[in-house]
């Protein structure tokens, strides 16, 4: 296949992808957009089989390991993204995404290492940057997941002179860089990649849950951009393309999703979340706090005219979306006005809740965003709260220093009656005290999600 | 490649990059980041290129682990991606 048939059929793919883009930003063209996407990714691929790079012959050198390596990765990659829970997408895409940055920062590596003396300093500079910020986007990307997976703590972790320490690391992350540019050789190169995949783990330690979302989608960004600077060293237009597209739009959206939390981007990365929250000793005190029955709540929602249910994600980690679609066409049937609130930030990621909620076929028309269904609590008779903490707890507005302070809440504690289903009196993901728990119109109803709904369902169809 | 078309080509992208996704709700987000995410994958053209030129066994094996990383990438994440988008095609109205 010669250059131009190549370049061009590189070309389509390039468009491929900006068509990708545009589709996914709207939800009729959103799947066609993916699809698009998948097969300019796959048209992209195929053609490389079909054209070597340095004129030499086809078909390409070690086939056999390139072709068994493609198994592997499907062997791993499809069975993992068909059989993830929805509630655990977030750390998924975090854990692709990180495997992306690494991939890009090993082919970064053995290009240099290929090239050897003949690499040019623009060539090195880029390698330097893909590994970098390739090894950075892998390990952050590893500490994101291990949050979200609860595999290790999601509050911040803070070390003593721990800015001094990211700086530090920085800082020769920076130095070794340049000693790489001035004198070629491999060890520098390794010692960059290992000091790098440290200063990742550092850099995303200190974020705090809530924040997670954002460092994956500025992570996300940063992957994008070595894949462009790889095209530059392999000098592949589509990479280029590509990359600068990913690394573009992935920080466009880092800056919504910050907006949507109502936090700085800057304040996310340095340290909005090191501040320490002020009233730590309420957290291990015994307080008193209204529990009620499931009679209750069903009494309580049966005379109500206004309902609005808040979900969050332990609604989802009790797989609790059909029973609560069962309670809300329920309340309808009754002539009670139902809405669903749901906060741009619901679940675990910007949209995360709408995808749930998608799961158990909830109308898209019952779900209201957080501006429309704000002004409404005023006349709201009852607000449930099921699995959620954060995302309704008034101190993001009353309480400055605090974790989520300035982050847009749903107002429910204007709602005359609110109700919270929780499995315990344990703080949400922000890891904060919920002042509201303690409020004189507020019932609690422990337990699973699920099982409470179920019993409330049952005494609501008894009334 | 000249350098000014590489340039050229670098500017422009991320112009489009803006653009395409400047007003996304926030419903679409998760699944943006996703797609935005496998599209990246791509870099396994990039790893198949650098197999290609391998000649030690050092050389080879990275690129081995690069391309299995990029293919996870890729393709996984066009998957999952569709699987989320799925689910809100299923309630449309």
């Amino acid at each position: 296949m010669s250059r131009t048939v190549y370049d061009l059929i590189g070309l389509a793919a390039g468009i491929a992808f900006i068509l990708a883009l545009k589709g996914l930003s709207h939800p009729k063209t959103a799947r066609r957009g993916n699809l698009i996407g998948a097969f300019g990714a796959g048209l992209a691929t195929l053609v490389v089989f079909f054209y070597s790079n340095e004129g030499s012959s086809l078909p390409l050198n070690n086939l056999g390991w390139i072709l068994g390596a493609i198994a592997v990765g499907l062997i791993i990659g499809v069975p993992a993204a068909r059989k993830v829970q929805m509630t655990q997408m977030p750390q998924l895409v975090a854990l692709f995404n990180g495997v992306g940055g690494g991939a890009a920062a090993l082919v970064a590596i053995v290009e240099y290492l290929n090239l050897g003396d003949q690499a040019t300093t623009a060539v090195v500079i880029f390698t330097v940057f893909t590994v970098i910020v390739g090894c950075v986007s892998f390990s952050g990307s590893i500490i994101t997941f291990m949050k979200l997976q609860e595999l290790m703590t999601t509050r911040p972790v803070i070390f003593p002179a721990g800015r001094f320490i990211i700086a530090a690391t920085l800082v020769s992350v920076l130095g070794v860089g340049g000693w790489v540019v001035t004198a070629l050789g491999t060890t520098p190169l390794l010692i960059l990649a290992a000091l790098s995949l440290l200063f990742g783990i550092l850099f995303v330690l200190p974020v705090g849950g809530a924040d997670v979302p954002i460092v994956i989608s500025l992570l996300n960004a940063f992957t994008g951009l070595t894949v462009a600077a790889s095209g530059y060293v392999l000098d592949s237009t589509l990479l280029i393309i590509a990359g600068t597209l990913v690394g573009a739009s992935g920080t466009i959206l880092t800056r919504l999703m910050a907006e949507a939390m109502g936090r700085s981007l800057f304040g996310t990365l340095f340290g909005a979340f090191t501040a320490k929250p002020q009233d730590v000793a309420a957290a291990g005190e015994e307080r008193p706090v209204r529990s009620g029955s499931p009679d209750d709540v069903a009494i309580l929602l049966n005379y109500a005219r206004r309902v609005v249910i808040v979900p969050g994600f332990g609604l989802a980690v009790a797989q609790a979306q059909h029973t609560v679609r069962e309670l809300a066409d329920l309340m309808i049937s009754k002539g009670i006005d139902v809405a669903y609130g749901i906060h741009p930030v619901a679940g675990r990621m910007p949209g995360h809740m709408n995808v749930l909620l998608a799961e158990a076929n909830v109308p898209y028309d019952q779900l209201a965003e957080m501006d429309e269904v704000n002004p409404t609590f005023g006349q709201t008779d009852v607000a449930i709260v099921i699995g959620a903490n954060d995302v309704v707890n008034p101190a993001a507005q009353t309480t400055p220093g605090c974790p989520i302070y300035g982050m847009p809440i749903l107002e429910v504690n204007h709602a005359a009656n609110i109700i919270f289903l929780k499995r315990s009196m344990r703080p949400g993901f922000a890891g904060i005290e919920n002042e509201l728990l303690y409020d004189p119109k507020t019932m609690l109803l422990f337990g699973d999600a699920k099982a409470s709904l179920t019993k409330v369902v049952s005494a609501l169809k008894a009334l | 490649m000249d350098s000014m078309a590489i340039v050229s080509i670098f500017v422009l992208s991320v112009f489009v990059g803006f653009e395409v996704v400047s007003k996304v709700s926030s419903t679409l987000h998760t699944p943006l980041m996703s797609g935005a995410n496998a599209i990246h994958g791509v870099i396994l053209v990039g790893a198949i290129i650098v197999a290609d030129h391998s000649k030690t066994n050092l050389e080879l094996g990275l690129s081995v682990a690069a391309i299995i990383l990029a293919t996870i990438n890729m393709v996984g994440g066009f998957v999952v991606t569709d699987r989320m988008l799925e689910m809100f095609k299923g309630n449309k109205k």
